[in-house]
C-alpha cells in the first residue's frame, strides 16, 4: 500500500519569544526583528506524513504552502526531511486572506494536485493561533477532519485510526480515506534534516527564485526536475480572484491596538530580607495566604 | 430571526461552564440589540439542560437529541448547525473556545461563509465604518482578541455576512443567572431532519475521560513562572513555594515552550485563563496573551530581576530581584510565622 500525503505548512515570524529587539521604542512589534520560521506544529504534522511513508514505502508527500516568495523556504525544508514535492501558492491577489480566504485558496491547490488519501497540517500556526484552516479545507473538500491529533497509529482497509487530544484524556477514532488531519504539538516532534537530501535538494528552487537569482543552468533543471518547486497563482487553481484574499474574507480587521499596559499603584520592594518579611506579614495579616 | 445563539457543550447532560458564560454574555448583547438569546443542545440525556441554561436569560431552547450525537463528533454536529442557522439566520453565534468549539467553529463558518474569530477575550456592540464603500454599518460585534503572539490586540468586524461568530475560552466571561423562573421555549427538532447517514462517518473506539492532574483553574494561589525562571530545576523552586502555601504552579507559554513546565500548566490566551485570589508572577516578561489569561487575579506580585518587565506595570507589589533569593525568603518567612 502506498499513500498520497498533502502536508499543509506555514511560514510564521516567530512570536514566542519577542525579545527587546524585537519592540521598536514607540512599543510597536518590529516585524522585521523577528525571523521567519517553519510553523512549530507543522513540523509535528510532517513528522506523523513520514511516518506512514516509513510504513508504506513509495508513499508520495507533497508540502504545500501559501505566501510570498521567500515562503518556498518551507518546502525545501521539507525536502530536506524527506518529503518528495513541494507547491508554493502565490500571488498578490492572496494578500490580506483571512482563514476562510486562505482555506479556499488552499482547497482550491488541493484540487489541482488532485490525488490525495490524506492531507496533514499543524493544529494551528503561531501567528494566528485560530486554528482554523484545517477543518475549513475539509469542509471545502468536503471530507471528514480530525483535530488535534497525536499520533496516526495506522491505516487499514481504507480506515486511518487516529489518537487525538481532548482537554481532560485521549480518544481513539477511525475515519476513512480521505480525512484532513490536523496535529497537536504534543506529537512526536520532526526528525532531523537529513544530509542526503540536504545535498540533493539544496539547489530545489521556484521559477521565480531562479529569475530572480539569475540561476540559469537550465541543464540542471531540465536534467533533475525534482529540483524545480512548482509556483501556482490563482489562475493557475483555477480560483475565483473575488473569494481569495481580502476580498474573499468575511473578517476585517476594524483596528490595531498595540499592547499597553495600564499603569496600576504599585509597591516596589527589593529582595532584601527586612523588606520580604514585611510582604510576608502583610499578605498573612490579610489573610491574603496562610 | 436575526437572534443571538450560543452552542453548549454538554458532557453527561451537564452543560459546561464555558457555554454558561456565553449565556451570561448573550444575554447582555442580545439586551444591547433588542433581539433573542436561543441556545442549542446537541447530544443525549438533554433531560436537564433546560432547567440548567433557561436562567441564563435563554428565550429558544433547541434541542437535538440521539444517541449517536454524544460523544460529540463533528459532522452530525455540523450539519445540525449549518442547518439551523440557514433557516434562523443568526445575527451573532457564540462558542467555547474548546477543543470541540474549535473543531466545530471553522466548519460551521466555512459551510456558512462567514467568519469566524478564535479566542475572543472581549466582544462589544458598536458601529463600522467601511470608508472605501462609504459604508456605515450600525450595531456590529466587535470581536477582540490578542494576535500576533499576544504583541497586539486586534478588534475583528464581520460587515457583511452573517452569523458573525466568536469563540471565547473558558473563564473569560463571567457567568450570571438573571432569574431562575425565566420563561423561555423549548423546541425538540427531528435529527434525522437535519443529519445524514454518512455524517456518521467517524466512529470513536476508545476514549477516557481523565482528570488532568493539574488543577490550576481553581487554586486560589498560583505561582507562575516564565522564561526568566531560567531552567527546569529553578522551576523547583516554584514548587516548593506552591507546596508551603497550598497553591499551585502556573507557566507562561515561553516557559512552555522552552520545556521548563508542562502544556497544562500554561496560563494565557493559548492556555487557561485564571483568576485567583495571589498571582505570583516570577520571571515573567508579560506578553499580552499571558496578561489576557491572569489579569483579573486579585493581587499580583512580581518577581523579576528587570525592573521594566511589562508584567509590573500590572503587579501590586513589585519585587526587583532573582528569584533564587526572593522565594527561599518568602518560604522561610511563612514557615517561621504561621502554624
Amino acid at each position: 500500500m502506498q499513500f498520497n500525503i498533502i502536508v499543509l505548512a506555514k511560514q510564521v515570524p516567530d512570536t514566542r519569544n519577542v525579545g527587546k529587539d524585537a519592540m521598536k521604542a514607540d512599543g510597536t512589534v518590529n516585524r522585521a526583528a523577528l525571523p521567519a520560521i517553519f510553523n512549530p506544529e507543522d513540523l509535528n504534522a510532517l513528522e506523523q506524513a513520514l511516518r506512514i511513508k516509513d510504513h508504506y514505502p513509495g508513499t508520495k508527500i507533497t508540502m504545500l504552502t501559501m505566501g510570498p516568495g521567500r515562503a518556498a523556504d518551507i518546502l525545501r525544508e521539507g525536502l530536506f526531511r524527506g518529503a518528495d514535492d513541494g507547491v508554493l501558492l502565490t500571488d498578490r491577489a492572496f494578500a490580506g486572506a483571512d482563514t476562510l480566504a486562505t482555506s479556499y485558496a488552499l482547497s482550491m491547490a488541493a484540487k489541482k494536485i488532485g490525488i490525495y488519501d490524506l492531507i496533514i497540517s499543524g493544529r494551528q500556526a503561531i501567528d494566528g493561533d485560530t486554528a482554523q484552516v484545517g477543518p475549513q479545507i475539509a469542509e471545502k473538500l468536503g471530507i471528514p477532519q480530525i483535530t488535534y491529533a497525536e499520533d496516526i497509529e495506522r491505516i487499514e482497509n481504507g480506515k486511518v485510526r487516529v489518537k487525538r487530544r481532548l482537554e481532560h484524556g485521549v480518544e481513539i477514532v477511525e475515519c476513512p480515506l480521505p480525512v484532513v488531519i490536523t496535529v497537536n504539538g504534543s506529537a512526536a516532534p520532526c526528525r532531523p534534516r537529513n544530509a542526503k537530501l540536504l545535498q540533493k535538494f539544496k539547489h530545489a528552487k521556484t521559477i521565480t527564485e531562479r529569475q530572480v537569482e539569475h540561476i540559469d543552468y537550465i541543464d540542471i533543471y531540465s536534467s533533475r526536475p525534482y529540483l524545480n518547486l512548482t509556483e501556482w497563482s490563482v489562475a493557475d487553481v483555477d480560483a475565483d480572484p473575488v473569494q481569495c484574499g481580502l476580498s474573499g474574507s468575511p473578517t476585517k480587521v476594524k483596528k490595531i491596538e498595540n499592547v499597553v499596559f495600564q499603569a496600576k499603584e504599585s509597591k516596589h520592594l527589593t529582595d532584601n530580607d527586612a523588606e520580604i518579611d514585611e510582604l510576608m506579614r502583610e499578605l498573612i495579616e490579610n489573610h491574603t495566604i496562610g | 430571526m436575526n437572534n443571538i445563539f450560543v452552542y453548549l457543550e454538554i458532557e453527561e447532560g451537564i452543560v459546561a461552564d464555558v457555554s454558561q458564560e456565553l449565556l451570561t454574555k448573550g444575554r447582555s448583547l442580545a439586551n444591547q440589540l433588542g433581539c433573542k438569546l436561543e441556545a442549542t443542545a446537541v447530544g443525549d440525556n438533554l433531560g436537564m439542560v433546560a432547567q440548567q441554561v433557561l436562567p441564563y436569560g435563554v428565550d429558544t431552547l433547541h434541542l437535538f437529541q440521539d444517541e449517536r450525537l454524544s460523544p460529540y463528533t463533528t459532522l452530525p454536529h455540523t450539519s445540525i448547525m449549518v442547518k439551523l442557522f440557514s433557516e434562523e439566520k443568526p445575527q451573532i453565534c457564540l462558542m467555547g473556545a474548546t477543543i470541540i468549539g474549535r473543531d466545530l467553529g471553522p466548519r460551521v463558518s466555512s459551510a456558512l461563509g462567514s467568519g469566524l474569530t478564535a479566542d475572543c477575550t472581549s466582544l462589544e456592540i458598536g458601529d463600522h465604518e467601511e470608508k472605501k464603500a462609504g459604508k456605515i454599518y450600525k450595531n456590529l460585534l466587535y470581536q477582540i482578541r490578542p494576535a500576533f503572539g499576544g504583541n497586539i490586540v486586534a478588534w475583528i468586524v464581520n460587515p457583511d455576512h452573517r452569523p458573525q461568530m466568536a469563540t471565547v475560552r473558558e473563564g473569560v466571561m463571567k457567568k450570571e443567572i438573571v432569574d431562575p423562573y425565566y420563561k423561555g421555549e423549548v423546541i425538540n427538532h427531528q435529527v434525522s431532519d437535519f443529519v445524514k447517514e454518512e455524517d456518521y462517518v467517524l466512529t470513536i473506539i476508545d476514549r477516557h475521560i481523565e482528570k488532568s492532574k493539574v488543577n490550576i483553574k481553581n487554586s486560589p494561589i498560583i505561582i507562575s513562572g516564565g522564561y526568566g525562571v531560567g531552567s527546569k530545576e529553578n522551576f523547583d523552586l516554584l514548587y516548593k513555594l506552591a507546596d508551603v502555601l497550598g497553591a499551585e504552579v502556573g507557566a507562561s507559554r515561553a516557559a512552555v515552550d522552552a520545556g521548563f513546565a508542562e502544556h497544562e500548566r500554561q496560563i494565557g490566551q493559548t492556555g487557561v485563563t485564571v483568576r485567583p485570589k495571589v498571582y505570583i508572577a516570577c520571571g515573567i516578561s508579560g506578553q499580552i496573551q499571558h496578561i489576557a489569561g491572569m489579569q483579573e487575579s486579585s493581587i499580583i506580585i512580581s518577581i523579576n530581576n528587570d525592573p521594566n518587565a511589562p508584567i509590573n506595570a500590572i503587579a501590586d507589589y513589585v519585587i526587583t530581584g532573582e528569584i533564587e533569593r526572593v522565594i527561599p525568603k518568602m518560604i522561610k518567612h511563612y514557615k517561621s510565622n504561621t502554624k
